[in-house]
């Protein structure tokens, strides 16, 4: 696998939400090796803006050789983004990261996103061939991407506002439809018993805000279940080198040699349990 | 034929280019980008006697034509370092030059002394680190203790010693004489400029150790600024640093009195660098007629 820089052709643009936006760009070489919960490094044409941005695969298209992002203007770099046209140019630079685990089809898979965090599950939806159910959490009735999530997984709802579906975030939806079974049973099960499996085990993969993967994490631990997370922080080099985006680790990392992992390079997917949020 | 062979005491680079400091890892993360064999040199990130964990996040911050960083020094320390970073860049064929960060003089000391058996080919010690507390810039504002820490570092040191210079001093010649009073082989300058960024809706600092140094494009002219007036001050070479992005920039240094140079920034944005400065001074040679780059060095006054 290698990283590759490259000027990509906008293939179209649309806004889907209120400051998001859809972007499909032609990127043949990254998307031959991408796949869910990777990132690119956006780079903005304003000289004055040094640093690439970060933004997750929200999409891949295999056939067109396409890759889709998915971002909400939140400073001028993106609002450059948003006014991209077919037919523009962007750099970028990718695969980046790790990306989503597999996960077994025997397994219940529940992709957890909140706001802006929901994006990069759609391919995971897409790629994971178990059972899955799509926890959605919005600000208000603005659910950009729902409909697409329902082609692929049954999909239910938060918003904060409790204009749609559970009043109150993911974990609220959750608990609030009992959601996920507690797999303190499967783990207990005295071995070589062959018993048959009620539920299929579940496993959560999340995107969002710091307090939702911290909730969500105390949740799964709380419920024994898998969890993985994907994190969030200011970068630089994107590619391990200057160590500006690291998460703390419960152990001593094996590149750091200190309770540190770099969220561009070893993430910015991590187990739950080996990170501190 | 193009000669682009620098020497810094008493050791031929290829081409004066090297990385900067803490921007380019160990040179594993960046060798997808760039043919390491290309490079005069490889300076990899600070690294101190035992593992360091460094500062809180958020450690990095984008202002106008530059960026802030307070990374704080992570390092693995000497052991894993020694065990798989030097090893990974025996394999190519450019200069190893280790940058050695501490916080007391026994600190540094102990980092020089381990290095003394590995194949290295060049010591740079950081005496201007203005992210931790202790060490670091403590050494490099005072002459005294410039002058002082560099002797005694070169007592311990097998390798040549290139003391790299804070810019955050009222008068840098002041500091490049004392380093060269203390009997360091070369300096290098500029580390990064203290600076603040504040977030004006979250009435925060944007970094979580408040101030962080300043890099990238917008500090060139001031490190430009201050490798002349260091080269001019000393007879050591100086390695020069600082917002360098392209070739021009390089060539700039070399014509203020820089015998190599380093660079940092520039990688984020662009990958692919530190090779492509290589290509571009080779180019402007061609276009002067310009046979050995030595005749580049120093040669505005
Ligand atoms: C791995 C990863 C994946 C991401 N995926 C998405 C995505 O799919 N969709 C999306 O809308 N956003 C995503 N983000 C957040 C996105 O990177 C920021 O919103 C974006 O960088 C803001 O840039 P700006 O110039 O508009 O804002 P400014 O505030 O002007 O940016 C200034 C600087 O801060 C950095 N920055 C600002 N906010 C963030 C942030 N939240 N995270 C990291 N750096 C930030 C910028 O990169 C830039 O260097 C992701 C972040 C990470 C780390
Ligand atoms: C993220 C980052 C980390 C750095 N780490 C170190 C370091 O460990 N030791 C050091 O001597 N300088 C360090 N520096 C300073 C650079 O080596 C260089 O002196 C400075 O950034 C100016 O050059 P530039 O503008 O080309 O980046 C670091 C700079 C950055 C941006
Ligand atoms: S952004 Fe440089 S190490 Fe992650």
């Amino acid at each position: 696998m290698s990283k590759i820089k490259m000027t990509a052709n906008v293939i179209k643009q649309d806004m889907i939400g209120p400051d998001i936006y859809s972007l499909w760009i032609l990127a043949e070489e990254i998307e031959a090796q991408a796949r869910a919960g990777q990132f690119l490094s956006v780079y903005t044409k304003d000289a004055s803006r040094l640093l690439p941005r970060p933004i997750s695969i929200c999409e891949i298209d295999r056939e067109a050789g396409a890759l889709r992002l998915v971002y909400r203007i939140a400073g001028g770099g993106t609002r450059e983004f948003a006014g991209y046209r077919a037919g523009d140019t962007v750099t970028v630079l990718g695969p980046l990261g790790n990306g989503f685990p597999e996960i077994a089809a025997d397994r219940h898979a529940f992709l957890i996103g909140g706001g802006i965090g929901i994006p990069p599950m759609l391919e995971l939806a897409k790629e994971l061939n178990c059972e899955k159910t799509a926890v959605l959490g919005y600000r208000d009735a603005q659910l950009f991407l729902k409909e697409e999530f329902e082609s692929y997984a049954k999909v239910v709802v938060a918003a904060e506002d409790g204009s749609v579906g559970t009043k109150g975030n993911v974990l609220d939806a959750i608990r609030e439809q009992g959601l996920i079974e507690d797999t303190a049973g499967h783990l207990k099960l005295p071995a070589g018993k062959a018993v048959k499996q009620k539920p299929a085990a579940p496993v959560i993969l999340a995107c969002g805000p710091t307090p939702m993967l911290r909730a969500l994490k105390a949740f799964a631990a709380e419920h024994r279940i898998e969890c993985w997370l994907s994190l969030e922080e200011r970068m630089a080099c994107g590619v391990g080198a200057c160590l500006a985006c690291v998460c703390q680790t419960g152990g001593v990392d094996a590149h750091s040699n200190v309770h540190n992992k770099r969220i561009c390079k070893d993430g910015p997917v991590f187990e739950a349990g080996e990170v501190e949020l | 034929m193009t000669d682009t062979r620098v020497t810094i005491a008493g050791v031929e680079l290829k081409n004066p280019v090297m990385t900067a400091s803490g921007t380019f890892g160990s040179g594993e993360e960046y060798s997808e980008f760039v043919d390491l064999n290309r490079l005069g040199a490889v300076v990899t990130k600070g690294v101190a006697n035992v593992p360091w964990p460094g500062n809180p996040t958020p450690r990095v911050a984008e202002v106008y034509g530059g960026m802030l960083n307070a990374i704080g020094l992570q390092n693995p320390g000497i052991d894993v370092f020694a065990r798989r970073d030097i090893p990974f860049l025996k394999k190519y064929d450019t200069k190893i030059v280790v940058n050695v960060c501490g916080r007391t003089a026994e600190d540094y000391i102990d980092v020089v002394e381990r290095l003394g058996d590995e194949p290295v080919d060049l010591l740079e010690i950081n005496i201007s680190c203005p992210n931790v507390k202790e060490g670091g810039i403590a050494f490099g504002q005072d002459p005294k203790a410039v002058e002082k820490i560099t002797r005694q570092v070169k007592d311990h040191a097998r390798q040549p010693v290139i003391m790299k210079l804070s810019p955050n001093v009222t008068d840098i010649t002041v500091m490049a004489k004392a380093a060269e009073a203390g009997g360091a082989d070369a300096i290098s300058l500029i580390n990064t400029l203290t600076g603040m960024k504040i977030d004006i809706h979250k009435r925060t600092f944007v970094l979580a150790n408040k101030t962080g140094g300043m890099s990238g494009p917008a500090i060139k002219p001031i490190a430009v600024r201050m490798v002349y007036q260091a080269a001019n001050a000393v007879k050591l070479p100086v390695i020069g640093m600082g917002g360098i992005a392209t070739a021009d920039d390089a060539i700039e240094f070399l014509l203020a009195g820089a015998t190599a140079v380093s660079v940092g920034t520039a990688s984020f944005f662009n990958p692919c660098a530190t090779a492509e400065i290589v290509e571009g001074i080779e180019s402007y040679m061609k276009k002067y007629g310009i046979a050995d780059v030595k005749e580049l060095i120093g040669a505005v006054r």
